[in-house]
């Protein structure tokens, strides 16, 4: 219990910590440019509103840390002004549109990724010195050396151009009005995912395979693996309840907090395949000098993670009764 | 008078590590050959590549080994004018990262208390934030402000990368700490920069190249990912700005895969060294990890002699 208040008190600093970055790096940045900015918007939005942007940007005349404190209270009530470049709409309403698309792409290629990477890495150390054991680490050395966009691009130009199995772009076609309870239309959302799901696939799951494989090579050589071994149990039986079960506990973690990292997870493949997503909309904002929807959007992604590595560390404590009386 | 055989020395046994691991020789010969090409792209580059004076959009031929980019520019001379930018990204951050996560995760395990305590928060907080949305927000300020040098790019990318290095230097410290000939050295009186630099720091020299490494590959990463979303200085010669280019003229689409891929490609033979390298240095520090073949064939040696 006491560990856990502990991280709760690591998340309350990290989050005041991403807050406070927010605060300043505009003021940091020479030339105040989001300052011009927000001033052309001057007479679009309601006072205000417009106030509220001063004191997150740091327009107004007012002591800088009654300014701060304004910020904060705003940050906490969610309230983080309109967003500039999708006439003047609050920035919740935009980002709320693009949430949906990265959560069903990049939530479904998350899991997906661990439970094949994982299981993978489970066997490849099961067979040291297999097929498995020898082809999948050096691949994905490589692989994992490549941009990950990059893998992105090279779909597009096999299977999308040369081949033209899958639409290059967006998350579902243009002539189709978007109708959730249409078989057509879910065909054709699924259609247009498919190759960026296969692209944060493919560079998503080494790292599960090695940190498996790795963990897995150490749980392997315990003694109650021997021992199950010498009871003369079903391998199969060792291989996923007794060491399987043990070495999957760091990756758990790991998993937990690659949740979090779902909505900033694939910026740069979204941005690949124009998919309309949370990532894509980061990099629209920052084109367009959109500083109160990047803020936003920031902070949305740190609370994310944030959240995320709290429910590892109370799961670890739940599944992994060692950790419990440490620290 | 002295340096001679210690330098021999780290030759000898470099070379030793060298021919026996088979990762780590194909990732020094292929670094090796990319940082001749950064510090001489002349001689290879057949044509200046900044001129957009060739017919653009050619195929591959053997005036042009790659083709022309639809801007009329040699893909082949690109290629290689951008190798610079990358390694010295590479290097230099690698370097300035592994420096900082060194001073902070061994001060903090050397000191402990409550110096550890507040520099363990302050390496927990850096390395939760989400880094690569984090440097996308700095360079969109920046993008503004005429501040998007190669200096700053450095910079953000050292801030934000040398954190999980001084994590994992801090563990390995801790568990140094209290070895013997450290508690010796501390009684004897030595200043704690003795004992930091001389007793603390060889010991963990694989974990600090191993750091090295991995902040390398991170760093020609996102910052080939950055220039290509246009963030950074796109009129630089380099890989990331190369995709950028491909990517704004639509070259996938207009034909000309080569111009949108072998940047990539670079960029994945540059890591692959890094990433090889570091699966050496990794084996050597874990020893369990090792390919089974290879120990198998060592203790048979070992039996042997």
């Amino acid at each position: 219990m006491k560990y856990l208040l502990r991280r709760f008190g690591f998340l309350v600093i990290t989050l005041w910590g991403a807050l406070t970055v927010n605060f300043f790096i505009p003021r940091l940045m020479p030339g105040s440019p989001a300052l011009s900015i927000i001033g052309q918007s001057r007479g679009h939005i309601n006072p205000a509103a417009l106030h509220a942007l001063e004191a997150a940007f740091g327009g107004t005349q007012q002591n800088i840390f009654i300014s701060y404190i304004d910020y904060l209270g705003n940050a906490l009530r969610g309230q983080f002004g309109v967003s500039l470049s999708s006439s003047f709409q609050p920035v919740t309403t935009v980002i709320m549109r693009a949430l949906p698309w990265t959560l069903g792409l990049v939530g479904v290629t998350t899991i997906l990724g661990f439970i094949l990477g994982t299981g993978l890495g489970a066997l490849a150390a099961w067979r040291r010195g297999g097929a498995l054991d020898n082809v999948l680490p050096p691949m994905f050395i490589v692989v994992s050396a490549f941009p990950y966009f990059w893998v992105g691009l090279l779909a597009i130009w096999l299977f999308a151009l040369t081949l033209g199995w899958f639409p290059t772009l967006g998350s579902y076609s243009e002539n189709l009005i978007p109708n959730w309870t249409s078989w057509g239309f879910i065909r054709d959302v699924l259609w247009h995912a498919i190759l960026p799901a296969f692209t944060i696939l493919i560079s998503s799951i080494g790292g599960w395979i090695l940190t498996m494989r790795n963990n897995m090579i150490t749980v392997v050589a315990e003694d109650y693996v021997k021992m199950a071994r010498a009871k003369g149990l079903h391998p199969r039986r060792i291989l996923w309840q007794y060491a399987g079960r043990n070495a999957v506990l760091p990756s758990l973690t790991g998993f937990a907090m690659s949740l979090g990292f779902v909505i900033s997870g694939a910026i740069l493949v979204e941005f690949v395949f124009n998919y309309p997503g949370v990532g894509f909309l980061l990099l629209t904002a920052v084109q367009n000098n959109d500083y109160p929807l990047m803020q936003a959007l920031f902070l949305l992604i740190t609370v994310a993670v944030l959240v995320s590595i709290f429910i590892a560390d109370i799961a670890t404590t739940i599944l992994d009764p060692r950790t419990r009386g440490s620290r | 008078m002295t340096l001679l055989p210690l330098v021999r020395r780290v030759l000898t046994s470099s070379w030793r590590f060298l021919r026996r691991d088979r990762k780590a020789l194909v990732g020094s010969i292929i670094l090796l050959v990319l940082f001749i090409i950064a510090a001489f792209p002349s001689w290879f580059t057949p044509y200046n590549p900044a001129a957009e004076i060739y017919t653009p959009g050619l195929g591959p031929s053997a005036s042009h080994l790659l083709g022309t980019t639809s801007l009329g520019q040699d893909i082949f001379s690109q290629l290689m004018a951008g190798t610079r930018q990358s390694v010295l990204i590479a290097l230099l951050v690698g370097l300035f990262s592994t420096v900082a996560s060194v001073l902070i995760g061994v001060t903090a395990a050397y000191f402990g208390g409550v110096v550890d305590d507040l520099l363990s928060l302050f390496t927990d907080v850096v390395l939760v934030i989400p880094t690569f949305p984090l440097i996308i927000v700095i360079a969109g300020y920046l993008q503004g402000s005429g501040g998007e040098s190669f200096w700053t790019l450095v910079f953000v990318l050292t801030l934000t990368g040398w954190s999980y290095g001084a994590r994992q230097l801090r563990v390995q410290a801790l568990s140094l700490r209290n070895r013997d000939y450290l508690l010796a050295a501390r009684a004897r009186g030595e200043s704690a920069w003795y004992v930091i630099g001389v007793e603390m720091l060889p010991p963990m020299t694989s974990l600090i190249v191993a750091n090295f490494l991995s902040s390398a590959l991170y760093a020609v990463l996102t910052a080939a990912g950055l220039l290509f979303v246009g963030l950074g200085n796109v009129n630089s010669q380099s890989w990331g700005a190369m995709l950028y280019w491909a990517q704004n003229n639509e070259a996938l689409n207009a034909g000309l895969p080569l111009w949108a891929l072998t940047p990539g490609i670079m960029i994945a033979i540059l890591g692959t060294a890094f990433a090889l390298l570091n699966y050496a240095f990794d084996e050597v520090s874990n020893p369990a990890l090792r390919s089974v073949a290879r120990r198998a064939g060592r203790s048979r040696k070992q039996a042997l002699a």
